[in-house]
């Protein structure tokens, strides 16, 4: 218990004191996640759509698999991104490896599956409702996909936020192909991981409290900015 | 165009002065603290920014043959000979060393403190079938752990429950320790600089096999061409420099020196 205590406290002088090297892992945490969310939602968004709209053969099949990747295990993942990064692998000469966009990329992969899966449930949904009216109005598939996305925008965002949650707090595949480089590739999660391999609970465990006040101010931003949650406004 | 050529000029200077390269290290380097001391007067003194990776030796040395990393600087001997006979590095430079150190619960179930050899107090943990937290990473402390496991004529394939191979760096392993109240093989310095101790002590030192020598091996640029082996060689030079003595000699950590620079 006094353990949390020292947690509690260490976050607090660690925002009081704005440290600054936590200003710099903390910008760096938002920057990897929130660019893997944007290029995941790009793909994720209206993939889940058009899964949603399109009738083909293998559609439950493809829906089964996007679900099941949701839970794609972050350390494989890494260790994937990290062999194809590699110097000796078929991506090598990029030099990629051990960089923030090697992070950025693992974490699409990550991101992009759950994006797409929770889109495709609501778009799903929309889809039921909207279906004769997009019919009858002799509507092309892209136009259906974006009324589709444009109407269900408030379930999407959730779709993208529940993605920045899986990514924020990824540590297994950051690590591997971020390498936790000090002033480099160093966030959060790796750091919180340092600085518990080394026994200083303390701030490992501050660190873990302005993570997860980083990750409610993200989520905060969000609603109020999509104006979410308000009467008669969407 | 003038301006050009001056911004490019400004532009590859920059980068001329900070020059950054990559340099796997093993844990039990980085835990001890060293590398806050030895990074900045690096960064002053040679204009290299050295970037470290913290892994253990094993991963080191992959990330070192499919050329990942610039440098080296690991502890693990026999398995540096094998990465320099493949031919991933040309030769392996010795640089420092420190020292091992044995690990326990301050009770000492099985009775180690005082033991005449570090193989005698090995033999005593395996008689007493007292818990014991092996890093079990291909690390260099857990190939020195299996060295003196067989030292005492001890197979530890045979050892039941109580031998606990976690997967992990030395601070997990450290951390397992003192919550199990187990037994564990770590280097003086991870453990000074542990913060975690909880009831464990330092139950054994001083025998000559426990001695930790690291050494510097520079990513052999024939092998991988692309690796920066002119930064690389500017690092050795400062690595076995007299500055390089000064700061290494005189790091300590309440008040006992824990690297004994031995650079020829």
């Amino acid at each position: 218990m006094n353990e949390i205590a020292q947690g509690v406290e260490a976050a607090f002088w660690l925002l009081v004191t704005f440290d600054r090297d936590l200003a710099e892992i903390a910008l760096r945490s938002l920057q990897v996640t929130v660019t893997a969310v944007l290029i995941a939602s790009l793909i994720g968004l209206p993939f889940g759509a058009w899964l949603a709209v399109r009738r083909f053969r293998y559609r439950r099949l493809a829906i089964a698999v996007l679900n099941a990747l949701m839970g794609l295990p972050p350390v494989v993942v890494g260790l994937i991104v990290y062999l194809l990064l590699s110097r000796s692998g078929p991506f090598g000469v990029l030099g990629l490896l051990f960089t923030p966009t090697a992070m950025i990329i693992a974490q699409v992969i990550i991101v992009a599956p759950l994006i797409a899966s929770i889109a495709h449930q609501s778009t799903r949904e929309l889809w039921a409702e909207y279906h004769d009216l997009l019919i009858s109005l002799n509507a092309s598939r892209w136009q259906r996909i974006k009324t589709l996305l444009w109407d269900g925008r408030r379930a999407l965002i959730t779709a993208a936020l529940a993605g920045f949650g899986r990514g924020i707090g990824e540590v297994g595949a950051i690590m591997i192909v971020g390498g936790n480089i000090d002033h480099a590739t160093r966030v959060l999660t790796t750091a919180i991981a340092l600085e518990t391999g080394k026994g200083d609970f303390a701030l490992a465990l501050g660190l873990g409290f302005v993570l997860i006040g980083l990750a409610l101010a993200v989520n905060i931003a969000t609603h109020m900015l999509s104006r979410t949650e308000r009467e008669g406004k969407w | 165009m003038k301006l050009w050529a001056t911004l490019c000029l400004i532009v590859c200077a920059g980068a001329a002065v900070a020059q950054d390269m990559r340099v796997a290290v093993t844990t039990s380097f980085h835990n001890s603290g060293l590398s806050d001391v030895l990074l900045p007067a690096i960064a002053e003194q040679t204009g290299i920014n050295v970037q470290l990776l913290v892994v253990g030796t094993g991963q080191a040395l992959r990330l070192g043959e499919a050329g990942d990393v610039d440098a080296l600087l690991v502890h693990s001997k026999a398995a540096e000979e094998a990465f320099v006979a493949a031919g991933f590095a040309r030769y392996r430079r010795e640089i420092m060393y420190n020292d091992f150190v044995l690990i326990g619960p301050a009770n000492d179930p099985a009775g180690i403190h005082g033991s005449p050899t570090a193989a005698a107090a090995f033999l005593r943990i395996s008689q007493a079938k007292a818990p014991f937290v092996s890093r079990g990473d291909e690390s260099g402390t857990h190939k020195k752990e299996l060295g003196l496991w067989g030292a005492a004529d001890l197979e530890t394939e045979a050892f039941g429950s109580w031998y606990r191979p976690v997967g992990a760096g030395m601070g997990a392993a450290l951390n397992t320790a003192s919550g199990m109240g187990a037994y564990v093989l770590a280097d003086r310095a991870s453990w000074l600089n542990f913060g975690n101790k909880a009831d464990l002590d330092l139950l054994f030192a001083g025998d000559p096999a426990l001695f930790n020598q690291y050494a510097y091996l520079p990513v052999n640029p024939q092998r991988h061409p692309h690796v920066q082996h002119d930064a690389a060689q500017r690092l050795e030079t400062w690595l076995v420099s007299a500055s390089a003595q000064k700061l290494i000699d005189g790091y300590a950590i309440e008040g006992e020196r824990l690297f004994t620079f031995n650079a020829r």
